[in-house]
């Protein structure tokens, strides 16, 4: 063979080699796959970037597969939300015309993924003044709206495209005119009293411990566990370390030294759902895979590991690397101290400015306060007050409602009008609450100082109102 | 928010409010006409109109005064109002089926939503408002789909149907009368090419 022919066969053979590794990466994961992501993802889905099958379930699968696996994620919080724009309104034929202008019965059309370079907040990729290609005419019937920007609509504070529930109409003249603050400022879900189902007798001595010799803790974790909830309802050792184990033997043979989150699932399964909802769990949802096994065993099923402080977008503390995210990185293991978990739990990873100014701010005082016991049940706001709120919650069969912290803080956050009935409004009116959330450098002082930004969607409707009673 | 009293005499009346062709249908072997298809859907959506109406909105409220009827009916804890009943049934159709979609709309709308939009809209709209206890049938294309579309009046019955719509904010026409035409069912069925 002359060199040529060798060399040519050497580029064939590299050439091969080289699309095997990156064909394998793709179909199957593995270490190359991180270099062949198609364009940054959006700060909603980074997290599981490299579970590529989470959104592309086969690998030619159209839009419409990726649509499903949109909805199979995001479909309850959409319904939670009362989405002003659900799949079924753009169902009946009439509309077809207007799905030619905007196809509105597709989240990829106004969410694409992979383009970092048109991507907008709240992960829109369509030029802010889509409203236009359908409200053209709003200001025949609102004369007020007569030559505004349509890119304002909704990112003036009136508007959003999804949830508004505190934005419509109607909502803000029954809520116009109240006071920034109000005469009862408590979270009234903060003052209701769980019921736990299935109740044991309450544990009260170290000596009612039932885990083997070998694994016993010692007197900490006894006094830890004697002081929570859990021993009170009677949750021995083995209702979290060998679950379902009666005999000394049958616990002993069964122990997991580090219960993961399904096993916390088995008694909070809401707190666990919307936890794995959240970008604190998401990674370890179900499905989502950085390889899948196969060719001929070459490739296996391996989960993406929890999250770290090292993998997120937004500003953390750098003191902890490779800690990885479970339950108990805020719960503690033993103690589950409920009042840790909600502030020096997050202090301890988040190190931003809206963080770092809670200390000191209205709120943490008012949380000191309750906390002390100072202050009544439901006065104080820590950082789960609002990013964790309770709420009452469907369970998976649609039945029935459980009330539970919301452990997805992404469903009360983006765009942030969605806290206002959740939280702010057990304390503020709603004109104060709308104002306080749209003042960016007031957010990251904590809310210490009044809005500065005035929005003027509460007085453009008392204008109307107005001018209605006049007619 | 809308009126107590406003609401409950409008249910009260509301089930009643659609004109209904009172054709005979004949079912044969090959098929069901297209006509007497939307004949029949109009009558079971008068039916469950009448029975929620009757049977919830104005025993409940008007009568034994448990419970309110508003349009914010989450917020409010009250009932839905009847025309919101009708436009949830119609959305939960169309989660399910193709074979036909149905919705109340008006020239008037509440609801800017409720306008008409397509050509056999506008005129079945028309016609139904113009020619007293008449059907609209015609066929239309929408998105390369031929559609057998029937538009049914919505009648206001009773004072209470004018003067809620005469009174809303958001209404684009405030001199309804009882016997006017406020609006109008529309069916539409795809049709086989
Ligand atoms: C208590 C007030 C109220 C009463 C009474 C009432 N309606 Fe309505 N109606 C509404 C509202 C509000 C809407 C808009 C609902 C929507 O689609 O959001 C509406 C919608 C409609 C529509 C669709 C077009 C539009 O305006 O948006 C028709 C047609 C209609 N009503 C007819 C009637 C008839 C006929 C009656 C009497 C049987 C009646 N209504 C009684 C409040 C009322």
């Amino acid at each position: 063979m002359s060199s040529t022919a060798k060399l040519w066969l050497l580029w064939v053979m590299v050439t091969l080699v080289a699309a095997a590794v990156l064909l394998t990466g793709m179909f199957y994961g593995g270490p190359s796959r991180a270099t062949l992501l198609i364009g940054e993802t959006t700060s909603g889905h980074h997290q599981i970037e490299l579970a590529c099958g989470a959104c592309h379930t086969t690998p030619f699968a159209g839009p419409e597969a990726i649509e499903k696996t949109c909805q199979g994620c995001h479909a309850d919080e959409l319904k939670a939300a009362k989405d002003s724009h659900p799949l079924k309104k753009f169902r009946d034929p009439r509309n077809v015309d207007r799905l030619d202008k905007l196809a509105a019965n597709k989240c990829i059309t106004c969410h694409t993924e992979h383009r970092a370079d048109i991507t907008n907040p709240m992960g829109v990729t369509l030029p802010t003044d889509y409203c236009a290609l359908c409200h053209q005419d709003v200001g025949k019937n609102r004369p007020s709206h007569e030559g505004l920007a349509f890119n304002t609509c909704a990112t003036a504070g009136c508007h959003n495209y999804h949830d508004n529930r505190a934005l419509y109409e109607d909502f803000l003249e029954k809520h116009a005119g109240e006071p920034d603050v109000k005469a009862k400022p408590v979270v009234a879900l903060n003052t209701e009293k769980i019921e736990i189902e299935a109740a044991g007798e309450p544990l009260t001595t170290a000596a009612a411990a039932d885990a083997p010799a070998a694994h016993r803790g010692g007197a900490d974790v006894m006094s830890e566990w004697l002081a929570t909830s859990h021993a009170a309802a009677g949750v021995n050792c083995s209702g979290c370390h060998a679950q379902d184990q009666k005999s000394a033997e049958a616990i002993a043979e069964n122990w997991i030294a580090k219960p993961n989150h399904k096993t916390c699932a088995t008694c909070h399964t809401m707190e666990t759902a919307t936890w794995l909802q959240g970008k604190h769990g998401m990674r370890l949802a179900d499905n989502m895979l950085s390889e899948t096994a196969g060719l001929y065993g070459m490739f296996q099923n391996r989960p993406l590991t929890p999250m770290r402080t090292e993998f997120a977008r937004a500003p953390m503390q750098s003191k902890l690397p490779h800690s990885e995210l479970t339950c108990t990185s805020c719960h503690g293991a033993h103690d589950f101290n409920t009042v840790k978990a909600q502030t020096d739990s997050c202090k301890s990873c988040h190190d931003d400015e809206h963080t770092r100014a809670y200390e000191g701010s209205p709120h943490h005082k008012l949380w000191l306060a309750e906390s002390s016991g100072a202050a009544a049940k439901g006065s104080g706001v820590s950082c789960a007050t609002c990013h964790m709120p309770r709420a009452w919650m469907e369970d998976e069969s649609g039945y029935e409602e459980f009330l539970a912290a919301n452990h997805n803080q992404n469903a009360n956050l983006r765009p942030n009008e969605k806290m206002i009935r959740s939280v702010c409004m057990n304390c503020h009116g709603l004109g104060f609450s709308i104002d306080a959330l749209a003042d960016k450098e007031l957010i990251k002082r904590n809310f210490d100082g009044r809005p500065s930004a005035r929005i003027e969607s509460i007085d453009w409707v008392m204008k109307r109102v107005k001018e209605r009673g006049s007619k | 928010m809308l009126s107590f009293s406003k609401s409950l005499i409008a249910s009260a009346v509301a089930g009643g409010c659609i004109v209904c062709g009172a054709a005979v249908a004949t079912v044969t072997a090959k098929g069901v006409e297209y006509k007497d298809v939307a004949d029949m859907l109009i009558a079971v959506m008068v039916a469950d109109r009448t029975v929620y109406t009757k049977k919830v909105v104005q025993r409940l409220a008007a009568k034994q005064k448990v419970i309110k009827a508003s349009e914010h009916y989450d917020d409010d804890k009250a009932l839905p109002l009847p025309a919101q009943m009708f436009r949830f049934g119609a959305e939960h159709v169309a989660d399910n089926t193709d074979k036909f979609s149905y919705s109340l709309l008006s020239l008037w709308p509440i609801n800017k939503q409720n306008a008409p939009r397509t050509d056999a809209e506008k005129a079945g709209l028309k016609y139904v408002a113009d020619n007293n206890g008449k059907n609209y049938y015609g066929e239309e294309t929408l998105g390369g789909q031929k559609y057998f579309t029937a538009v049914y009046a919505d009648v206001a019955v009773a004072k209470v149907c004018a003067s809620c719509h005469n009174d809303h904010k958001d209404t684009p026409r405030s001199d309804f009368k009882v016997g006017d035409v406020m609006g109008g069912v529309v069916i539409r069925i795809p049709m086989a090419n």
